[in-house]
């Protein structure tokens, strides 16, 4: 149930370009075919699926305070090597991603003529670092979460360039105000297209429930105030 | 008088090759941080530090750099700038640190400074290096600013949290007239409805920019 939960909040709520603005560049860059798209997409997708799950395993048990005592022995519990996370999971981000293009270059050239291009621009592109970071400051809690997080998150960027790509292709042959073609119409598209991606946000607390809950137990508290209020009032008389 | 022959490094960026809107280099922390005023103004200033620094090392280091590998130096150099920026934001700033959370530890991958390094620095001297650097790290500024201004204004109707307005709950200033705060302006769509508009004016201006 957790990982379908976090699947889906990945994808659909936290989604990386919509929600909150990562690996815009990218994004914006690569998005005027939807076949480049889809390659740029699925090389993202895999990059995460390997880089949060190994900064997950660097984040436990090197750069969390105390995580040293883990993997070193007790005496090293007082270590904080939090503030080299930036550094480390950039370099763990660079390397795997120039292995990566060695591997795939020497196995399947198909599918490096594909995704090749692309795999260098990823090292740099924020929904990769932004993945990292976010796993960190969310707390994700195993190896198989981390692991989760990384494909979804993955597979919400894959969505966002495919239906933004897509858009893309179809508007040329609108009549947009020439000062507004390219970039100024994208952005604006893209823009709708999160407000759209916002009425997601109901989706897993069940809409309205705990917002009912909330307001009935702030009543109740006024109501309660109010009662306490008039006793104070009634002695003090 | 180098400094003259080379001021249009610092000038172009700010207008007719901004990062933001013509180079489209470093959209995401421009969208991210924007809903207020001040927090845009602190991004803008860590960039400037990042890139005005970044940009002298890596023009310094440009011909021991090996070619393979220059993306992993370049990346150690500003994830070094960069832990710099987050240590003193949060030893001076905690609650800014806050607001911006992984925002600055973003810098690293803001495609500003990969692309400054690479189109830049990696073929000039530092001192020109340092010029492009500090004028691209303003163009990304004044883009800044202006989303920050129009969405703090509108949106919670201060600026750098004073209220320029009046106050909405006493109806003072403007709100006695009736008006009200947009709270739609402080949501994510709108940073990006807000840049496609600058987009618009800019090109409206200036013909020459425009696509196809």
């Amino acid at each position: 149930m957790e990982h379908i939960e976090l699947f889906f909040k990945s994808i659909f709520i936290d989604n990386m370009v919509f929600a909150v603005f990562l690996g815009m560049c990218s994004y914006l860059a690569v998005s005027k075919k939807v076949s480049t798209a889809v390659g740029l997409g699925a090389a993202v997708i895999f990059v995460l699926m390997i880089t949060v799950p190994l900064n997950w395993l660097l984040d436990q048990y090197l750069l969390q305070p105390g995580a040293l005592a883990k993997t070193l022995g007790p005496e090293y519990a007082s270590y904080d090597l939090s503030f080299l996370s930036f550094i480390m999971f950039i370099a763990t981000i660079a390397t795997m991603v120039q292995l990566v293009e060695i591997v795939v270059e020497k196995f399947s050239p198909s599918l490096y003529n594909s995704l090749g291009i692309f795999l260098p621009l990823i090292a740099v592109n924020c929904a990769i670092l932004g993945g990292s970071l976010f796993m960190q400051s969310r707390e994700i809690q195993s190896l198989g979460l981390a692991f989760n997080y990384g494909i979804s998150s993955g597979i919400g960027w894959f969505i966002a360039i495919l239906a933004i790509a897509a858009i893309r292709e179809k508007i040329r042959y609108s009549n947009v105000p020439p000062a507004l073609r390219g970039l100024g119409i994208t952005f604006i598209i893209t823009g709708l297209m999160a407000i759209g991606f916002m009425s997601f946000g109901g989706m897993l607390t069940g809409g309205e429930v705990n917002d009912k809950s909330e307001v009935i137990s702030t009543e109740v508290i006024q109501k309660i105030e109010k009662e306490v209020e008039g006793i104070v009032g009634n002695s003090n008389k | 008088m180098g400094f003259f022959k080379d001021s249009n490094l610092i000038t172009d960026p700010l207008a007719d090759n901004n990062p933001i809107t013509i180079q489209v280099l470093g959209i995401c922390s421009a969208l991210a941080i924007t809903a207020e005023l001040e927090a845009s103004i602190v991004m803008s200033v860590a960039v400037l530090f990042v890139l005005g620094v970044g940009n002298v090392v890596i023009s310094l280091m440009r011909n021991i750099i090996p070619s393979k590998i220059r993306i992993i130096v370049q990346l150690i150099v500003v994830a070094t700038l960069v832990i710099i920026v987050d240590l003193v934001l949060k030893a001076f700033a905690y609650e800014l640190s806050k607001t911006l959370s992984v925002f600055v530890g973003l810098i690293i991958t803001n495609c500003i400074i990969m692309g400054r390094f690479e189109a830049f620095a990696l073929a000039n001297g530092p001192w020109k290096s340092f010029l492009d650097g500090i004028g691209n790290s303003l163009g990304y500024a004044v883009i800044l600013v202006i989303v920050g201004f129009f969405r703090e204004l509108l949106g919670s109707g201060t600026l750098l949290g004073n209220p320029v307005l009046g106050d909405p709950i006493e109806k003072t200033g403007v709100y006695a007239y009736g008006y009200e705060n947009n709270g739609f302006m402080l949501l994510a769509p709108m940073a990006l409805i807000t840049v496609g508009l600058i987009i618009w004016v800019q090109r409206s201006r200036n013909t020459a920019l425009i696509e196809d």
